[in-house]
């Protein structure tokens, strides 16, 4: 019998399916028209047409982070491929799962400066976990196959796949595929080392004054290991802190969840972590944005470090004992070992314990000035928060002082709803990521929590969201700043507000209109929960212009260059504590 | 938190890759994007059947960044097998060098005769020049170099580094 044959587009849908994949972000363009021809002749893959790459990528991000699935992103040569290219920093910083399909000009025009020629695998090395560069139809399935393994094995990850046309277009032998990759090379470690649990558990044991500090690797891992954490924390009667990509790991209306940690974390948890006597490091990697002065960081404290990938290992803060491995893996490790050993912490030492964290809370650091007159922001997130949080709801933001509010405000209680960009930082990753998690989840309340700056780097994506009536609602806290940049300033260049203002900012309400979407406005505080729920009921994208408090700024907050202690919990604090040069120095 | 050492060490590494399109440039970008040192950096296929090619680095650091750069080694896609020669014991750690030496009369001889101390080999000669093998420890090496110097050195085109572990065991023991 003769071996059955298809293109190299073909194959790699087929490969596509094979791995289970229903939607793919993308937007054609000449070197990947084959594959979009394919397309075109079948009917198991949805294809969302973007309307710039970038957000192709950063919607495959919001359905890969809110699914637990790989998001899977089709883009043709040169700009296509460079477009995508913020798209796959940003999934390579926090740990995103995606796979990226690239056009490229045919095999024998490579390196000859062809039309929309770019050297995309040269370009993509340091932003993804891995690439590819497919030089013959036989090598597609295989590749395809092991780009998956790759991008969701061990620490997720970005995988670019580089299909020169010819490739496509040429003819090759069907494989079946669906077989299990054994990788030659790449093996990441799952189970912990059974030495490192004993030696875990006996730190723990002695522990005071213990803190679990949880990061995204627990989303990452799924929703077993938010399960495990919830019962470890509880089990040790520990308080827990959270940094801003594990929100909803804990569930954040649990009496021992301290809130987020680090520059804009609350009070409480930034002085458990400076005053434990032993962290519990489960999935985060001691970024600058947690730790704050490094040679200040929880300086007598025993640190456990449980991450999956060993270069987070001593990379910023150098611990005394890493326990590599999957967080799910190794939290069942140590529950099972806690239990066995019939270990209990000492409840007197405990109670001394939660009594300063008491203390601590007791600053409310998260309390604002309410007025009639004028929409706080923190307070136009606790609304929101208020009128969705019985709902199936996901947030997704953009980056600067709403992102902030949005954490500190908004409360998580289960993990895969909150989708930030927390390394990379990515203004316009909001709005994208949104209608990602609105495809992968078509009944659920899909909110952007936006700046007025940020969603206009993405602001073409309405488009996307009425073409698939996706609706996603997009709620801008509209300062009229680049606020977190205008914070700053204040804080450290004299309130010279340089480049700052959004200025000419279109009417929000009338560019919905424009693309037939809801548009909203909220001016004054009495009549914010009436528009949120106007907004909540319409059953298509809305834009909600929510106009705030202009001068209002993120607190509490560690200026860069200082320590846990060294926080400024609101206005006053800001003015008696001016900022260090080394800190100036600092992002 | 345990203290933090900071005196610079020099470590000799030696990574198993597949030998594929590219693989050179993922270790380089590391060490450039990470901004990590390299002294010296060697490649070239050593399994055919498996393609496999080893590539031997001397890079400096505090400890701490030394075993980031052996974790963010290993963490690479196409990488087999990450070992720390310097620390795993002792090792054997060669270079060779073509060094093209041009003079006339005692300069001529004179550096015959060093080459010769040196047991360097003579690979070319015209009637004003020489061009000498030298295979030995880089220090030997720059030795002979300097020598060479004042004799004529015309040009120098070194290896770099390459290196094995003594004893029994291999790199992916």
């Amino acid at each position: 019998m003769a071996a059955r044959k298809m293109t190299g587009s073909q194959l790699v849908l087929q490969a596509l399916c094979d791995q289970g994949v229903e939607v793919i972000f993308g937007y054609p363009g000449g070197a990947v028209l084959p594959i979009y021809d394919a397309l075109h002749q079948q009917n198991s893959l949805r294809h969302i047409l973007v309307r710039h790459e970038q957000a192709a990528v950063h919607a495959a991000e919001g359905y890969a982070r809110s699914t637990g699935k790989v998001g899977v992103v089709l883009v043709t040569s040169g700009p296509g491929a460079t477009n995508a290219v913020t798209g796959l920093t940003d999934a390579l910083m926090d740990s995103i799962p995606v796979v990226c399909l690239t056009g490229q000009v045919p095999t024998h025009l490579i390196g000859n400066d062809a039309f929309q020629e770019a050297d995309t695998t040269g370009i993509t090395r340091p932003c993804t976990k891995h690439n590819y560069l497919v030089k013959s139809a036989e090598d597609v399935s295989r590749i395809v196959h092991e780009a998956f393994y790759v991008a969701r094995s061990g620490r997720p990850g970005p995988v670019v796949i580089d299909l020169p046309k010819d490739v496509l277009q040429a003819k090759a032998n069907v494989t079946e595929g669906g077989e299990e990759i054994q990788h030659k090379s790449y093996k990441p470690r799952i189970k912990p080392d059974p030495k490192a649990i004993g030696q875990a558990i006996e730190i723990i044991a002695k522990a005071k004054r213990p803190i679990v500090y949880s990061g995204g690797g627990v989303i990452n891992s799924g929703d077993k290991a938010s399960r495990l954490l919830t019962r470890f924390v509880r089990i040790l009667g520990a308080p827990c802190t959270s940094t801003l990509m594990g929100l909803g790991a804990y569930p954040a209306s649990d009496p021992q969840f301290l809130g987020m940690l680090g520059m804009h974390g609350t009070y409480e948890a930034n002085l458990a972590m400076y005053n434990c006597d032993v962290m519990i490091n489960v999935g985060a990697r001691f970024d600058d944005r947690v730790t704050g002065r490094l040679d200040e960081f929880s300086p007598n404290s025993k640190k456990i470090h449980i991450d999956i990938d060993p270069s987070s290992i001593n990379k910023n803060v150098v611990v005394e004992l890493p326990v590599i491995g999957d967080v799910a893996a190794v939290l069942d490790a140590l529950l099972k070992a806690w239990a066995k050993g019939g270990h209990s912490l000492s409840q007197r030492a405990l109670k001394q314990w939660w009594k300063s964290i008491e203390g601590w809370r007791g600053r409310e650091c998260l309390n604002f000035e309410s007025t009639d007159s004028v929409i706080k922001p923190q307070y136009a997130i606790q609304r929101l928060y208020e009128l969705t949080k019985d709902r199936e709801t996901f947030i997704t933001t953009e980056v600067g002082q709403h992102q902030m509010w949005a954490a500190q405000y908004y409360k998580f209680e289960k993990p895969r709803h909150w989708m930030t960009s927390g390394g990379l930082g990515t203004m316009g990753y909001g709005l994208p990521a949104a209608y990602g998690v609105q495809v992968a989840h078509p009944d659920a309340l899909v909110i952007d929590i936006a700046g007025e700056a940020s969603i206009q780097m993405n602001i073409q994506e309405l488009g996307t969201l009425m073409q698939y009536r996706l609706p996603v609602k997009v709620f801008i806290i509209n300062n009229q700043w680049m606020g977190m940049v205008r914070q700053w300033q204040e804080l450290l260049h004299g309130e010279r507000y340089s480049q700052t203002y959004s200025e000419s900012l279109p009417d929000f309400v009338k560019l919905a209109e424009a693309y037939g979407a809801r548009g909203l406005r909220a001016e004054k505080p009495a009549e914010l929960d009436g528009l949120i729920k106007e907004m909540i009921d319409h059953p298509g994208p809305v834009i909600f212009d929510c106009l705030v408090d202009q001068k209002e700024n993120c607190f509490p907050m560690i200026p860069s260059g200082a320590a846990h202690y060294d926080m400024l919990l609101g206005p006053e604090d800001q003015a008696a504590k001016p900022v260090s040069e080394e800190g100036m120095v600092l992002v | 938190m345990a203290p933090k050492d900071m005196s610079i060490e020099r470590r000799t590494i030696a990574v198993l890759v597949d030998n594929e399109p590219g693989v050179l440039a993922r270790v380089i970008g590391l060490f450039s994007g990470r901004g990590y040192n390299i002294e010296s950096l060697t490649v070239s296929e050593v399994d055919t059947t498996r393609h496999q090619s080893r590539i031997t680095i001397i890079t400096s650091g505090t400890p701490q960044i030394l075993e980031q750069i052996k974790a963010q080694l290993d963490r690479l896609v196409p990488v087999h097998a990450v070992s720390d020669l310097t620390k795993k014991g002792p090792s054997v750690e060669r270079e060779l060098a073509l060094v093209k030496v041009s003079g006339k009369g005692n300069k001529r001889v004179e550096s015959l005769r060093i080459a010769d101390i040196f047991r360097a080999r003579v690979v070319d000669s015209g009637l004003d020049h020489f061009i000498f093998e030298m295979t030995g420890r880089s220090d030997k090496l720059n030795v002979f170099i300097e020598l060479m110097r004042p004799l004529g050195l015309i040009d120098v085109s070194r290896t770099g580094v390459v290196a094995i572990s003594r004893g029994s065991t291999g790199l992916l023991n």
